[in-house]
């Protein structure tokens, strides 16, 4: 399937022919597994199977909660505490459930900034890139809908404020934000169709995870080196790759492994954590909560969303050129949808012939701050909105856009990359010895 | 009265109010109390669920309710695991309305374990079913959470040292300011006469709607414990922080556990990875 050379699937008995003459489904699991796979990925390719654990881990949770809970809005928040109190296990299932969200996003953080930093998203694996990206919003449209599903305070004020950014949009916003909602307020059939959705949307996930394995699949891994595997015949590939059964497979294990260790131990003994204790108050709509912040996960891009106030001179010209139908509101929510176009367009904004930052002196440093950026926008964006945080966050998404617009297209121009290795295999055997000598 | 007995409990415990005042900033002072249930392997301490209890029985809930624990669960492991028919005995003091009774007009019952607590009789005074887990983001919204990770702070103890925090109204404030003066609930009322030229609050805490529900000696246990008001404190915030998370030393076992096993495995799939891999590799060069 890959363009790499490797063995077949061979139906041996007569009972595999028979199978295999009418569904190629052995075949297919085959060639799936035993997929050459460069041999020198390191420890940051793990995080796909982690990911796929994770959804897994969320698809069954959330089915089990399905069967305790009530979408009604004089019901949710009760039968939420029925699932932690009276349902077997339930209180587990559920903090699985929750912390599971963040793990999910612990994973495609770090999984999305592997890519950037090795050229992941370069030729020839732009569609790959691309579905990930599909892959990241329903994830975040997911997170958001499952967490109106509890009907807490946060989660009743917050639907309310997400769904508000879609009031922006000049002329149909208003429209937009009532079709959304199924009303002019956050309500009973918000939740209905929330809860909908939220069971909806993580079978498409899955759909869209088998493109993206399909995807990768059709170009072959990237590795660390960004050096394209040999394909020139079997023997030459095999120099470069081994089978991701049982080599990747036993590998990845072992990373998930780790991670749960730590993943269990804050389900175990801090499974709030991570949450807001105002979410464990029923949703009031009388009741506003002095402060509404979004789960940790939305905070980068939230920030973003925040930071151009009416006052920032790249407002105030939109503003003026547009005659007033972007305002500084519909520019932050533009500004947010438009942090993630830049991000999935990187596979065109980067001019650099070199794939992996590896080799790349001057792109180091600015990835470097990249993801020092992004940890600024996250910690930013659950701080209040006064100075200096205004200012932070501005100068924080404006670092944000250039990486993108111009730091990528420039770089390569201008950067000299280091030599990189001839073959996968020189790497390997650079770092781990060469097993012949 | 109650600035004698407030100011005696401060002078002799020497600890909550005067660190309270000590600290003078608007922020209340959560007082770190030593829970039992604090921490990867710390469990509920049954005979405080039980004091907690009765301090919740004879006088929260006069105005408060916890509609959503079940008073059947007063018997379970790992919560205050009373004797089942102390349960049924406790059941049968609260009345409860029943829709079913009456030919579908309703009418009150004596409660069974099978029902719940009663909502709060009082309007206005919040349900404490949850209160230890709604309360446990005393750090304010832009807090790091850091107290709450190493010291294990939480819900219960901004509750026990609200409840320990009401002291004599300072002399800025005007007489008819409604509300009692509590050092560590923030979220109240405050008189303009309290704040500096910036707006700055010049004393810490705000005016709560409740007065002060506990003055020390409210209750007298049966094996004779202390009744001092901070020890009250605690244990109430122990019996409310038990009706929030009754499974926490469920949840923890698991925990550990499920970490325990976890450890086990990564261990043998690092030795499966190091063998499958070690015909692949040289002898590292560095």
């Amino acid at each position: 399937m890959s363009g790499i050379p490797h063995d077949h699937y061979e139906p041996k008995t007569r009972g595999e022919k028979w199978l295999h003459s009418r569904l190629g489904i052995v075949g297919l699991i085959y060639d799936t597994l035993m997929i050459p796979t460069p041999k020198n990925l390191n420890w940051m390719w793990i995080w796909g199977i982690v990911l796929a654990f994770t959804l897994g881990l969320q698809i069954i949770t959330g089915v089990v909660l399905v069967m305790h809970y009530t979408p009604h809005v004089d019901m949710a928040f009760a039968s939420i505490e029925h699932i932690m109190r009276d349902v077997n296990g339930g209180h587990m299932i559920r903090y699985f459930h929750m912390n599971g969200a963040s793990l999910f996003f612990i994973a495609v953080y770090a999984h999305i900034f592997r890519g950037l930093y090795y050229g992941s998203y370069k030729a020839p694996r732009e569609v790959t890139w691309i579905v990930g990206m599909l892959m990241y919003l329903v994830m975040m449209g997911t997170a958001f809908m499952g967490y109106v599903l509890p009907w807490g305070q946060m989660s009743f004020h917050g639907t309310a404020v997400i769904t508000g950014l879609f009031g922006a949009i000049p002329f149909i916003g208003e429209a937009i934000q009532t079709w959304l909602l199924g009303a002019t307020a956050v309500g009973q059939p918000a939740l209905n169709r929330f809860f909908s959705l939220h069971y909806l949307l993580p079978f498409i996930l899955a759909g869209l995870t088998i493109v993206h394995i399909w995807a990768f699949h059709s170009t072959g891994n990237n590795n660390p080196t960004g050096v394209e595997v040999r394909r020139g015949s079997k023997e030459e590939a095999q120099k470069d790759t081994l089978p991701f059964w049982p080599y990747f497979v036993i590998k990845d294990l072992f990373a998930l492994a780790v991670i749960l260790v730590v993943f269990v131990a804050i389900v175990g003994f801090m499974p709030n954590y991570l949450g807001h204790p105002d979410n464990y108050v029923q949703a009031n709509p009388l009741v506003t909560p002095s402060h509404i912040v979004p789960e940790w996960y939305f905070l980068p891009f939230y920030a973003i969303l925040r930071a151009f106030t009416a006052d920032v001179w790249a407002v105030k010209f939109v503003s003026f050129i547009t005659a007033g139908i972007v305002d500084a509101k519909f520019f932050g929510v533009l500004a947010m949808f438009g942090a993630i176009a830049v991000m999935a367009l990187a596979p065109w904004l980067d001019t650099s012939s070199v794939r992996s930052g590896r080799y790349r002196p001057m792109f180091k440093a600015w990835f470097a701050v990249l993801v020092v950026d992004f940890f600024v926008l996250m910690w930013v964006g659950a701080q209040s909105t006064d100075f200096p945080f205004d200012w932070i966050s501005l100068i924080a998404a404006t670092y944000w856009f250039s990486y993108f617009l111009i730091i990528l297209p420039l770089l390569g121009v201008i950067e000299k990359p280091l030599a990189q290795p001839a073959t996968i295999e020189d790497d390997f055997n650079a770092h781990y010895g060469n097993p012949a000598e | 009265m109650f600035r004698k007995i407030t100011l005696s409990a401060a002078i002799a415990l020497g600890m909550t109010s005067g660190a309270a005042l000590a600290a003078g900033g608007a922020e209340g002072h959560v007082e770190d109390y030593a829970f039992s249930f604090e921490g990867p392997f710390g469990s509920y301490d049954q005979m405080q669920l039980q004091r907690g209890l009765q301090i919740y029985t004879e006088i929260c809930a006069a105005c408060h309710g916890m509609q959503f624990v079940r008073i059947g669960t007063l018997a379970d492991e790992g919560g205050p695991a009373l004797p089942e028919d102390q349960v049924f005995a406790y059941a049968e003091r609260i009345e409860v309305f029943d829709k079913s009774l009456a030919d579908g007009e309703g009418d009150f019952r004596p409660a069974t374990p099978a029902d719940k607590f009663p909502a709060s009789a009082l309007a206005g005074a919040p349900d404490l079913s949850l209160m230890a887990k709604a309360r446990a983001g005393f750090h304010g919204p832009y807090g790091t959470g850091l107290a709450q990770l190493v010291q294990g702070m939480g819900g219960a103890e901004y509750i026990a040292s609200l409840l320990h925090g009401y002291e004599e109204a300072p002399e800025c404030a005007p007489e008819d300011m409604a509300g009692s003066y509590n050092t560590v609930f923030t979220a109240g009322g405050f008189p303009d006469s309290c704040k500096d030229e910036h707006g700055n609050h010049l004393v810490p805490g705000s005016w709560i709607g409740m007065p002060q529900p506990l003055m020390g000696e409210d209750v007298e246990f049966a094996d004779g414990h202390s009744n001092e008001l901070h020890h009250e404190v605690q244990d109430v915030a122990a019996f409310l922080m038990w009706a929030a998370e009754p499974k926490l030393n469920a949840r923890k076992e698991a925990g550990l556990t499920g970490v325990i096993f976890l450890i086990a495995l990564s261990v043998l799939l690092y030795a499966t990875n190091k063998r499958i891999w070690a015909p692949h590799k040289g002898k590292k060069k560095h």
